[in-house]
């Protein structure tokens, strides 16, 4: 049992966590995630970790709540407690002194490519932060990326705030700019990656990406987060999960990402039937308290 | 009963097992052996000649006094017996059920070589589960402290024997799970119809109160090194079992559709998507559907059940030789197949075929013959030119073994392993190359049995009782 120390949305959906793990802790490097259970009914889901404090002993998870597991963790408060969490996993991020490097996060993936972007800073690169959102209050972290990059450009959809359009527009007109670009992290959903990979190939910038694939246990027992790099199939939660985006196979992955998408749709509704009925109940019981007291 | 005859004994016919019928367990998840009765564990003890040199016990991994423990049914002590195991086996519940008997202790029994030997496996559950069930798990005497720490990575089968005999011995033991669970394989891997999950859970609690502590959600590697847990245990032993599971290398295993058996099975044990919704772990729908399991050993057995417990219309067992070659138990082979499980023998997976969504349609297949003996001793199986066929199937599982676990070897880079990653130890010690790490099981033999796990275990418990008399040795 973890408990949560602090909880707070960022966004719509989007909301911070920080957890107890003295062990996680201790060891965690940038771009290595957790796994964690909701409860005892609760599915094992990879969550990369945003932050962490060693001292403390609490590390820091940013949760967009998509599926019923995601939500259900989006409900709880500091006080409450995760039933289990396993970590650091997965390969730390490779960094070193590029030059000049982007971090671009799509949506929650800017919490992300945080931790990353901070380490490469530390390294000594000149970094620069595309954040995008759909509209404005989407674009998260955006105070702590100003605190350690030398550039920040907000991005929306919508052109609610910053850059109007994609990620992918700002560093197109970064590159056109004659900005030397030697490396860009790119952490977002699986479209964004993509079309930031296509972007960067053709000017040989090093690019990657940190795959999100489905996973049970995260320790190469299972297998079920293969993907397909350079043409060979690879587990991400061992060998990841950063990989160069020019090399990944993206529609398998996201082909693989929808192996679900049935069970998750009739999991999330009755999820919400089971919330409705749990507010209902509370309803009844309040009213019946009232009664109660009016009686009285 | 008087005493018998070796005469009167040998005439006395193997009691069989009480089984669920296997049209109704083919749909439940429930056990398929029900256990001997009293009567019939009496009956079947009695079939023991009592042989003054037994054979039996060099055949057990574990060298449990099998003539002890059996004469003591056979008189009516079951909770003797049950002690009597347990001097041997910390976990005589869960061996009783899924150690292959007939190739160790069995298939050494005397009577065996006129008629059916007796019946071990079958007995050595029945005293387990008497003593559970009448009296709760007993915990036996503990020596007294040593004031030595001892950490045990992986809760699986090495891991809990090593900790039963070392906890006994008056140690302070530690076993370290990377899943939220402890048991290792035995409750993410081998399903609930063959060895029930609250037999593991009152075997693992039985060593709780011997004074065992168990640290789950704990990969050690990751969440602590092996160097780092030296610096305050006063020896480790690595039994974190097999790892990344083999795919065929053929085209098409990206496919929606295709499990490992090692993600298929802990979906459905570990993670009880069976019951889905009521559990948030999700898996393909295989109602009314294809199933095919690739391989012939007993993880395959597991999970072409599991696949029509889950509701297939089909589970088919997909193996490249003959049935004599599978290393499955011939019971689960046998169970299988009286539950209505298929086998297309002699053909090997060529690739498999998708629709435009990437989910999996069908498997093309080559078709086998026998060739030559190969290095293994077995017929050698040679694809028959021309002879290919394609089977429409929804999933498929991919049951062919694993590879070693890369964690523990990456994150202590003196420790040396075998050019397929496997922790390389003295056989009779179970001593890796590091000083005061032990390793057993099958990160060392690689994929293998449950026992086998466990009878390294102890040899491992041993050593390690031994170099703690004396460290300076290694």
């Amino acid at each position: 049992m973890n408990k949560i120390i602090e909880a707070n949305f960022q966004a719509p959906d989007v909301k911070f966590f920080r957890i107890e793990a003295p062990h996680v802790a201790r060891k965690r490097k940038a771009g290595q995630f957790i796994i964690l259970r909701v409860d005892e009914f609760g599915e094992r889901i990879p969550l990369t970790i945003a932050d962490s404090d060693a001292e403390n002993g609490t590390i820091s998870i940013i949760v967009q709540g998509i599926g019923k597991t995601t939500k259900k963790l989006n409900t709880l408060e500091a006080g409450d407690y995760v039933r289990d969490l396993v970590g650091p996993l997965g390969t730390p991020s490779h960094v070193e002194n590029f030059g000049t490097a982007v971090s671009i996060g799509g949506g929650v993936g800017t919490a992300i490519a945080y931790p990353t972007a901070v380490a490469l800073k530390e390294a000594g690169n000149r970094v620069i932060s595309i954040i995008g959102g759909r509209s404005k209050e989407y674009v998260i972290l955006e105070n702590e990326m100003k605190q350690i990059c030398d550039e920040v450009y907000p991005t929306t959809d919508d052109g609610s705030y910053g850059y109007h359009g994609f990620v992918t527009g700002k560093l197109q007109e970064l590159i056109d700019e004659g900005k030397k670009i030697d490396f860009v992290l790119a952490i977002g959903p699986i479209p964004m990656m993509k079309a930031v990979a296509e972007v960067t190939r053709p000017y040989g910038i090093k690019t990657v990406v940190s795959l999100n694939p489905i996973m049970v246990d995260g320790t190469g027992m299972c297998g079920g987060c293969r993907a397909i790099v350079d043409g060979e199939p690879v587990f991400v939660c061992v060998e990841g999960p950063e990989f160069d985006a020019h090399k990944v196979d993206f529609d398998v992955l996201t082909s693989r990402n929808r192996t679900y998408i049935l069970q998750e749709k009739k999991a999330l509704e009755s999820f919400h039937e089971c919330k409705l009925e749990k507010k209902i109940d509370e309803a009844v019981v309040e009213q019946k308290s009232a009664e109660e007291v009016t009686h009285a | 009963m008087p005493e018998l005859t070796n005469k009167e004994r040998m005439a006395i016919p193997r009691q069989p097992m009480p089984e669920q019928d296997p049209e109704a367990r083919s749909r439940n998840f429930e056990e398929v052996n029900l256990g001997l009765t009293e009567e019939l564990a009496r009956m079947e003890a009695e079939r023991c000649i009592r042989c003054p040199k037994p054979l039996c016990i060099a055949g057990c991994p574990v060298e449990v006094k099998i003539p002890e423990f059996i004469e003591l049914i056979a008189v009516g002590d079951f909770a003797g017996a049950a002690a009597k195991l347990k001097e041997d086996n910390s976990l005589p519940a869960i061996c009783g059920r899924v150690c292959p008997q007939e190739e160790q202790c069995e298939i050494k029994c005397v009577v065996g070589k006129k008629n059916e030997p007796v019946a071990i496996g079958r007995l050595e559950r029945f005293a387990a589960d008497w003593e559970r069930v009448n009296l709760g798990i007993q915990a036996p005497k503990v020596a007294e402290s040593t004031g030595k720490k001892i950490a045990i990575v992986g809760g699986g089968p090495a891991g809990l024997s090593c900790a039963g005999d070392l906890v006994q011995w008056g140690y302070d033991v530690t076993v370290f799970e990377a899943l939220h669970e402890i048991g290792g394989v035995l409750v993410y891997g081998i399903p609930e119809f063959r060895l029930p999950k609250s037999i593991v859970k009152a075997e693992v609690e039985g060593l709780e109160k011997l004074g065992v502590k168990f640290q789950t959600n704990y990969v050690v590697g990751m969440t602590e090194t092996v160097d780092e847990m030296l610096e305050h245990f006063d020896a480790v032993f690595l039994g974190v079992g097999a790892g990344l599971p083999y795919f065929m290398n053929i085209p098409g295993e990206h496919l929606i559709g295709v499990y490992s058996a090692n993600e298929f099975l802990t979906r459905v044990n570990l993670m009880k998507a069976y019951d889905f919704p009521n559990y948030d772990t999700p898996m393909i729908d295989v109602h009314g559907k294809n199933v095919a399991v690739i391989g012939g050993g007993n993880t395959a057995m597991d999970a072409v059940r599991t696949a029509l417990r889950l509701g297939a219309s089909r589970a088919v067992i997909v193996y490249r030789r003959s049935e004599a070659e599978m290393p499955a138990r011939i019971e689960e082979i046998h169970h299988a197949k009286e539950e209505g499980v298929e086998f297309m023998l002699l053909h090997s997976p060529l690739e498999l075929k998708g629709d435009e969504n990437g989910w999996l349609t069908s498997m093309v297949l080559q078709k086998m013959e026998l060739g030559e003996p190969d290095d293994s001793g077995r017929r050698r199986p040679v694809p028959i030119e021309g002879a290919v066929e394609e089977m429409p199937v929804s999933v498929v599982v991919v049951a062919i073994g694993n590879g070693s676990n890369p964690i523990i070897h990456r994150t202590t880079p003196d420790l040396a392993v075998n050019k397929w990653g496997n922790i390389v130890v003295d056989g009779d010690t179970m001593k890796t190359n590091k000083k005061g790490v032990f390793a057993g099981g099958d990160i060392v033999t690689g994929g293998a049995t449950v026992i086998l796990a466990m009878g390294a275990g102890r040899t491992a418990a041993k050593a390690i009782h031994e170099y703690l008399q004396n460290p300076e040795t290694w």
